[in-house]
């Protein structure tokens, strides 16, 4: 048994547990206060990496694009919400699904034109590339980085939610958004914060990982679909959900693909192993997700309110 | 029953019309791509006529609806790869298949309402599409070329002549609004449109909607199924894209924006939608970022669809 | 085994169901007899839809058991309890808003003449599912608004369609759930006749807030309260229960509750 190797993947799993949190946490949110489902999201996620990379490589530093992306995805969340998805929160969720999904569309194509279709390249800060020692591994700094940045964002989300005015208005508007609204609370205006916050999370998710995928069009596709797993798994509206459900999902599926092929092995001959290794691996977090539905339809921590 | 003075109708009987005479009149108007064009609109039309099964008439928003056409195809693709070439052996195995694999997705996703339902559906089609692009052997992103169509073995009877492929699927496109006429109509309909209207009342005069749910599932899975057949065959072509997952979303939308839950909408909406998408594309390759919008004004605007703005008043089917 | 006419046509042993920290139903037992109309009222709160939803299969008791004309029906679900016989009205009405007043029926007749599971003959022209709905239709007095869309009719109409669904499956017992909630005192007084009429075909277990209803129809009365059968007696009895004027009636007013 290969422990360096199990280790780094465990890691691994666990950064992309990260970035998946960082998503789903920004989803969880808007749909548990909203009860918007906002494909659109996964588009935040690229403009992030678009903008913040562009910022990046314009002034020369990764630290600067990081801070001015946060107001950037703000500003830009908040325009979104209010231009296009505040006539939406009345509709079914079937309006929302194709809304966003125009949104989308939208958003690639803009990037396209202008950034070009061949994608940013975000190069990796000098002092935050290279590796340190870990034990018995050596491990790159910058995914430990991404690792620290994403334990700080769930703390100060939760510290965020529990222990402050603005928490506690976002809590009774997913309560009761009625009542909230009569008691004098801005709801609309709330909406758009929280709407707000979930962009610069989806962006900081998609910039900070540009240093090792790179910026493409469409990269917030795929991250989506897996953030959208991760919310039902956990149970939509809690980040408490979202964050273990990330870690888990993460850790399943990157493990599930290095080590499959050698579990397989246990059954199989070698080539059935090599050949099936992979294509079961990419579907192992989807069963993972249908086996705990079967179990349980609501998801680890069924909704009850916003918050973890 | 059907009015014919609704224009909503009209326009589908111009677009089925049409259909009927692109194959003479696109090469008589020195246009004969066009009959590739309408082809790939009719499959697309099964396909969407299937959806409305279960999206419009039963409620069920299934963003995984594509994987169906996948998995056809594919049968034919694998089939066809291993020198199978006799349609009465793929085609029973693609129906076979595609009823078993929407039985078991049915049955997971069914367990599930409302938003949770799309995302599983969306989630369980991936699985497949990722499936599709790790296989190796059956050239995973590349696709798979498939040498001959279907072999009937009959004389009279081949695929492989356009005209014969191309009515193939004119008929099979008939008889998908035809059979989806009788089953919106029959005892079984009335109980998916009821449960899609009031599930708990359908539930408290006796009747197991789940089942029924199912049924219909799984119903809709093969006549996508068999879409997907005819395109393996009809592009000699098979690839995972024939089922990602933008794929369902635009089956999704073409059969909003027909007119969801009526009868020919899911026929019109994919015309008008291909029809448009052929003409954006060729005035500029940022296409979308013209159509994305339209998506969203249709949705705001527009949400009973083309049939919705055509009919003079809210016409039941 | 006991014939069925020996056992009461639904029996209810020591129910219970509490939702987080509230106690809905408080090992609640209750008969009711075959043929008689048993109405079942007390405050707000006192749990009587939690009792309908729970007799009916929409929510499982945490204890207890449920029994229809001496058969176990605890772990069936709700449709297979309708199958049984056991069909219930609901007080917030619930019908098939885009249906025809005569296709609501018709669906209800459907399900009562088994399995739907016929995809080719059209519905709509069924005659023998027609002319039981039709005439179902003509007895709740809805006999001239059969092609009216149920959305567009007006309340009490609606509360009529909502007992002729119910109907429609031929039933062994009813549960009506305050099948006269919001109608106005004239449309109240139709209803009450129409029960009055169908008493003897049908066993009906009656919730309801409106006492005229209750002391006209009911031959027993059971009164709950915080989830918990107070008393059980004639409405005679009920009515000089000491223990049901102060918890329900009020000190000295009769008057029906709103």
């Amino acid at each position: 048994m290969d422990y360096v190797l199990l280790t780094e993947q465990f890691l691994n799993g666990f950064q992309l547990g990260i970035i998946l949190f960082l998503m789903a946490a920004g989803l969880t949110l808007v749909f548990g206060i909203m009860d918007l489902v906002n494909l659109a999201h996964g588009s935040m996620f690229m403009i992030g990496a678009f903008v913040g990379g562009t910022i990046a490589v314009l002034t020369g530093s990764f630290i600067v694009g990081v801070v001015l992306m946060i107001p950037a995805m703000l500003v830009i969340g908040m325009v979104v919400e209010m231009t296009t998805l505040r006539t939406l929160y009345p509709r079914d969720h079937l309006d929302h699904v194709l809304a966003t999904f125009g949104l989308i569309l939208f958003f690639n194509e803009a990037t396209r034109i202008i950034w070009g279709p061949e994608g940013l390249l975000v190069p990796l800060p000098a002092f935050l590339d290279g590796t340190v020692a870990l034990g018995a591994i050596t491990y790159p700094v910058y995914r430990i980085v991404i690792i620290v940045i994403g334990l700080a964002v769930a703390l100060g989300l939760y510290l965020l939610v529990s222990h402050t005015r603005i928490g506690m208005l976002i809590r009774a508007g997913a309560s009761n958004r009625t009542m909230a609204g009569a008691l004098g609370v801005n709801i609309p205006l709330l909406f758009s914060i929280v709407f707000g916050i979930g962009a610069v999370l989806a962006g900081l998710a998609g910039l900070i990982i540009t240093p090792i995928t790179q910026a493409q069009i469409g990269m917030g596709e795929d991250v989506l679909i897996l953030a959208f797993v991760v919310i039902v798994i956990g149970g939509i509206g809690s980040i408490r959900g979202a964050f273990i459900a990330s870690i888990v999902t993460g850790v399943i599926d990157t493990m599930g693909r290095s080590f499959l092929d050698v579990f397989l092995l246990l059954f199989l001959p070698e080539n059935a192993a090599e050949s099936a290794g992979p294509a079961l691996s990419s579907m192992l977090i989807y069963v993972l997700m249908a086996a705990i539905l079967f179990f349980r339809p609501q998801g680890l921590f069924p909704p009850k309110g916003a918050g973890g | 029953m059907i009015e014919l003075r609704n224009p909503a109708n009209i326009l589908t009987a111009i677009v089925i019309g049409l259909c009927a005479v692109v194959p003479f009149l696109a090469p008589a108007l020195g246009e004969p791509f066009y009959v590739i064009v309408f082809a790939r609109i009719m499959i697309w039309a099964i396909a969407a006529v299937s959806l409305n099964l279960i999206m419009g008439y039963g409620g069920m928003i299934s963003f995984g609806h594509a994987v169906y056409l996948g998995i056809g195809g594919y049968t034919i693709g694998i089939l066809a790869f291993h020198g199978v070439n006799n349609a009465w052996i793929q085609w029973p195995l693609g129906i076979g298949i595609c009823a078993l694999i929407s039985l078991i997705f049915g049955a997971i996703s069914l367990r599930t309402r409302g938003v949770y339902f799309i995302m599983i559906t969306l989630a369980l089609a991936q699985m497949i599409f990722f499936l599709s692009v790790s296989a190796e052997r059956y050239g995973s992103d590349d696709g798979l070329n498939i040498l001959g169509r279907s072999d009937f073995g009959l004389p009279f009877y081949n695929l492989s002549d356009k005209l014969t492929m191309y009515y193939t699927i004119f008929a099979f496109l008939l008889l998908s609004v035809f059979v989806s006429w009788r089953l919106i109509h029959s005892r079984f309909g009335v109980v998916m449109r009821a449960a899609k209207s009031n599930d708990t009342r359908v539930q408290a005069v006796g009747v197991s909607t789940y089942r029924y749910r199912l049924t219909a599932f799984v119903i809709a899975g093969v006549m996508c199924g068999i879409a997907g057949m005819l395109q393996a065959n009809l592009e000699n072509f098979v690839s995972p894209d024939m089922m990602n997952w933008p794929r369902s979303g635009e089956l999704i939308f073409m059969v909003v924006l027909g007119g969801m839950s009526t009868l020919f909408g899911p026929v019109t909406g994919a015309f008008v939608f291909l029809m448009l998408s052929e003409i954006l594309s060729t005035w500029t390759i940022h296409w979308h970022i013209i159509f994305g919008p339209f998506l969203v004004l249709v949705v705001i605007f527009a949400r009973g669809g083309i049939a919705g703005l055509l009919t003079p008043r809210a016409a039941r089917e | 085994m006991s014939s069925a006419a020996a056992n009461p046509a639904l029996e209810a042993r020591t129910l219970r169901k509490s939702f987080g920290g509230l106690t809905a139903t408080d090992n609640l037992s209750l008969e009711v007899a075959a043929g008689e109309i048993h109405a079942v009222i007390g405050p707000n709160g006192a749990g009587k839809t939690t009792f309908v939803n729970l007799l009916s299969g929409l929510m499982k008791p945490d204890a207890g058991d449920i029994l229809l004309e001496g058969r176990d029906i605890t772990r069936l679900s709700a449709p297979a309890r309708v199958k049984q016989g056991l069909v219930r009205s609901f007080q917030i009405t619930s019908i098939f808003r885009d249906f025809t007043v005569l296709e609501n029926v018709m669906l209800s007749v459907q399900a009562g003449q088994g399995h739907s599971f016929r995809f080719w003959a059209p519905a709509a022209k069924d005659e023998s599912l027609r002319g039981p709905a039709r005439e179902l239709l003509e007895k709740v007095g809805l006999g001239d608004r059969i092609d009216v869309v149920a959305g567009n009719l007006a309340h009490g109409e609606q509360r009529q369609l909502e007992i002729a669904i119910s109907l429609a499956t031929h039933p062994r017992l009813l549960l009506l759930d305050e099948p006269m909630a919001g109608m106005g005192p004239e449309e109240s007084q139709g209803m009450i006749e129409f029960l009055k009429a169908l008493k003897g075909e049908y066993t009906m277990l009656l919730i309801e807030h409106d006492m005229d209803a209750v002391f006209a129809l009911a031959d027993r009365i059971t009164v709950l309260v915080y989830g918990k059968a107070i008393a059980t007696g004639t409405p005679d009895e009920i009515r000089g229960d000491a223990a049901v004027r102060a918890a329900y009636l009020g000190d000295d007013s009769s008057e029906g509750a709103a």
